[in-house]
């Protein structure tokens, strides 16, 4: 397989990339902060990006999806991580449409899949119950599916579920109780505004707005339930790994960014009477960190092609990329403000809003020491 | 012709002329025959499988017939080396001349020059070295002191090369030499060839941390060298040798060339194993785990991003100067699986001789020692970081005041 864009490839980079540079606006970003309450993204130019058949990628034709891959997918999302674009792309496109494909009932998708393409439907995914994250065969999830005469109840709470607050219906992970049969997890659908959940909006340092819900004795009907099996956390472990992947692609974006400006200043910044970029302590540095950007780039070509292709350990190869992609943001927030000096730790400089929006995706989905022990397992160590 | 017919060339010629012995994942083949009137076969059949590489041109396959190869096209060259793979064999002929050397012919030499030295380099008649660096000209190459003077249609040369590999088992040295002391130190540079075999010119092989190596020291005492043998125009050797440089680094970047070179003793994680217990594999030191995590996964972004590059070349798009990045990357990497492989296995790696030496593992040690050198030779890493902020990210030079 080949790692080179296709033509039709070049050309939607091409888009995506005129679309997110001309509607780049780090002022909004910065005002945003200051409410708390604050919209999640903007919601004209979310219909935008839906116009431009964004949100449809990944879902097949018969559901209202354009059947392409993440190869585009990772396209968009790398555009958009470059101007720091916010979008549900990843809470709903991603995560939320992709249980519901990977999981749901024909029934469950004909009723969601065309409106989540569309974008007119919005969604996430509830899974995380502890500040870090975890895989879900790894977590003691105590969120519980108990079964009852009639049906079934959920009880307790999840945090920090993206986009949580604008969220039409949230998938729920739970693990079963009081049914012998099913020892398992499940993933369970909860309507928002349904009586007994509580959502909390919190929003981050980087602008981004995640919700922490909770759930006392919600009384699920059993079409909530996504899908026949109530052994759900392979479909989970899948969905974020491909959350994973195409975070990492937006990742990829805004270290190019980080890295473009720091660049561009090393050439015009001057002390000691020469450009600061002539001084070797720099260069090396800029040298090793241009290096990681470019194994960072191709890594994330190899995991959205590997998914595509359906190529054997995805799943490890999506762990070597979260991996390598939280290190470079790390490295790229860091090194971007430090060699920007006083005006790096300025609000005024954008420089600041990309690290910080490095941390909160470097530690979304898993940082990299979770990443590095999740491919040993993979490999069998 | 079409890709279908020349695999099936491929099929029957490997099928007629690939000795049996040759062939598998046991075949007979070492890493690599270098060639040179000291080659000496431990087996006939290997002789016979690189006789007959050299006479249909594999050995080179992309190169001009004229100058020993097939003129095969990049198509072809890959097809050829899959069905080889397929059969597990490979043409196990390689030098610095086919590397280095050649590619800097290629674009520099005189049609008589590529006539005279192309060909025996094809066939391995004739082995070379690379004589550029000097006691005083490290990392700053363009120092050297070596001399030639002019006399009539001559060259005379004094002076001493070191890092020389395997001059001890060359024909042919290819030479950075001064012909102009007062000219800007890159300016007075030639690119001598020069048969080793000429009055004046011997060698002294230098032992490393590693013990024995295979680097020399290399002398010249009023060695006479033709001037029909200097490349490229006298005092503009320096054009030639950046050339050059850029092939030995991407020489050096070409990880796994051979199959067989990687798996020489245990492998870093069967080495975990053994050295800490495991249960069901699972080792039970999670700071060993995410070490060892660590530098798989940067192999696999290295090798991911050395394949992008290689596509982009041929396809035409080409990404600059990026040679310096994968020499940098590989023989750090390296270095570090090295260090890591050594540390896990204890106090066995540090046995240098005796009893129960396991000459495996002695191996490893000796790899691991030797290994320090990979980010020195070709450039150091500092050279190649240099490089790249200059070259890949049009960094301004730094002012000398």
């Amino acid at each position: 397989m080949s790692l080179l864009l296709t033509v039709e490839q070049l050309l939607l980079k091409e888009s995506a990339a005129g679309f997110a540079q001309d509607r780049r606006d780090m002022r909004a970003l910065r005002t945003r902060r200051a409410n708390a309450g604050s919209p999640h993204f903007d919601h004209n130019l979310w219909r935008e990006m839906v116009s431009l058949g964004w949100a449809a990628v990944p879902f097949e034709e018969e559901f209202g999806g354009l059947g392409l891959g993440y190869a585009e997918l990772g396209i968009i999302m790398e555009e958009l991580g470059r101007h720091l674009v916010m979008s549900p792309m990843l809470s709903s496109v991603v995560m939320y449409g992709g249980l519901v494909s990977l999981a749901g009932s024909e029934q469950q998708k004909a009723d969601r899949l065309p409106a989540i393409a569309a974008g007119e439907r919005l969604g996430s995914f509830a899974y995380l119950e502890s500040a870090r994250h975890t895989g879900i065969g790894d977590s003691p999830i105590t969120t519980t599916l108990e079964k009852t005469a009639v049906g079934y109840r959920l009880s307790g709470s999840k945090q920090c579920v993206l986009d949580g607050g604008v969220a039409d219906e949230f998938v729920v992970l739970a693990r079963n109780v009081g049914d012998d049969d099913a020892k398992g997890m499940s993933l369970v659908l909860v309507p928002a505004g349904v009586e007994g959940l509580k959502v909390s909006n919190n929003l981050l340092i980087d602008g981004r707005s995640v919700a922490n819900i909770s759930f006392d004795a919600l009384v699920i009907e059993s079409h909530w339930l996504l899908g026949q099996a109530l052994e759900s956390a392979p479909v989970a472990d899948r969905v974020l790994d491909l959350a994973a992947v195409a975070l990492s692609a937006e990742m990829l974006g805004g270290i190019q960014s980080v890295f473009d400006m720091t660049l561009e200043y090393l050439k015009v910044r001057e002390q000691f009477g020469a450009k600061v970029g002539s001084f070797q302590a720099l260069k090396h540095r800029a040298a090793r960190w241009f290096c990681e950007v470019e194994l960072s780039r191709a890594v994330v070509l190899d995991a959205l092609r590997a998914i595509d292709h359906g190529t054997d350990g995805v799943s490890a190869i999506a762990s070597a990329c979260k991996a390598r992609l939280s290190d470079t943001y790390d490295l790229s927030g860091k090194e971007g403000i430090q060699m920007h000096g006083g005006i790096g730790v300025t609000d005024e400089h954008d420089v600041g809003l990309f690290m910080k929006h490095g941390r909160v995706t470097e530690l979304l989905l898993g940082d990299s020491r979770y990443h590095r022990l999740k491919f040993a397992i993979a490999n069998g160590y | 012709m079409s890709r279908e017919v020349f695999r099936t060339e491929v099929r029957q010629w490997l099928e007629v002329n690939c000795p049996a012995s040759c062939r598998g994942s046991d075949n007979i083949l070492p890493d690599i025959v270098w060639g040179g009137r000291q080659q000496v076969f431990e087996h006939p059949d290997v002789e016979r499988w690189i006789n007959a590489l050299v006479e249909i041109g594999w050995t080179v396959p992309s190169w001009p017939v004229p100058y020993g190869g097939a003129g095969l096209t990049d198509d072809e060259v890959t097809i050829l080396s899959e069905e080889m793979k397929k059969i597990g064999t490979y043409s196990p002929l390689f030098s610095y001349g086919m590397s280095m050397l050649a590619p800097a012919l290629l674009e520099f030499a005189t049609e008589e020059q590529k006539e005279e030295h192309l060909p025996r380099i094809a066939s391995g008649e004739i082995r070379w070295c690379q004589g550029y660096s000097e006691p005083g000209a490290g990392s700053d190459l363009a120092s050297l002191q070596c001399r030639a003077v002019r006399r009539g249609e001559e060259y005379i040369v004094n002076g001493q090369k070191i890092w020389t590999s395997s001059a001890d088992k060359s024909d042919w040295i290819f030479c950075l030499v001064r012909t102009a002391i007062d000219a800007p130190k890159h300016e007075g540079i030639s690119f001598l060839l020069i048969d080793m075999a000429s009055p004046g010119v011997t060698t002294r092989p230098i032992e490393l941390i590693s013990g024995a190596s295979p680097f020399c020291e290399t002398f010249f005492d009023e060695a006479r060298v033709p001037v029909a043998n200097r490349v490229h125009d006298e005092n503009l050797g320096w054009t030639v040798a950046k050339a050059l440089l850029a092939h030995e680094r991407t020489m050096l970047s070409a990880s796994n060339r051979r199959s067989k070179v990687a798996t020489t003793g245990r492998a870093l994680l069967q080495v975990a194993r053994d050295a800490l217990g495991a249960e069901q594999g699972i080792l039970p030191d999670d700071n060993l785990r995410a070490e060892i995590a660590q530098v798989q996964m940067d192999r696999l972004c290295y090798e991911t991003l050395h394949r992008m590059n290689t596509e982009a070349r041929n396809s035409g798009r080409g990404m600059g100067p990026e040679s310096s990045m994968f020499k940098l990357y590989l023989s750090e990497l390296n270095q570090r699986t090295s260090d890591l492989r050594q540390r896990l296995n204890g106090h066995e790696s540090l046995v240098w001789a005796g009893e129960d030496l396991d000459p495996q593992e002695a191996t490893m040690t000796r790899q691991w020692l030797y290994g320090k050198a990979a980010t020195i030779l070709g450039g150091t890493s500092e050279i190649q970081l240099n490089i790249i902020a200059k070259r890949v990210l049009g960094l301004p030079d730094q002012e000398v005041r």
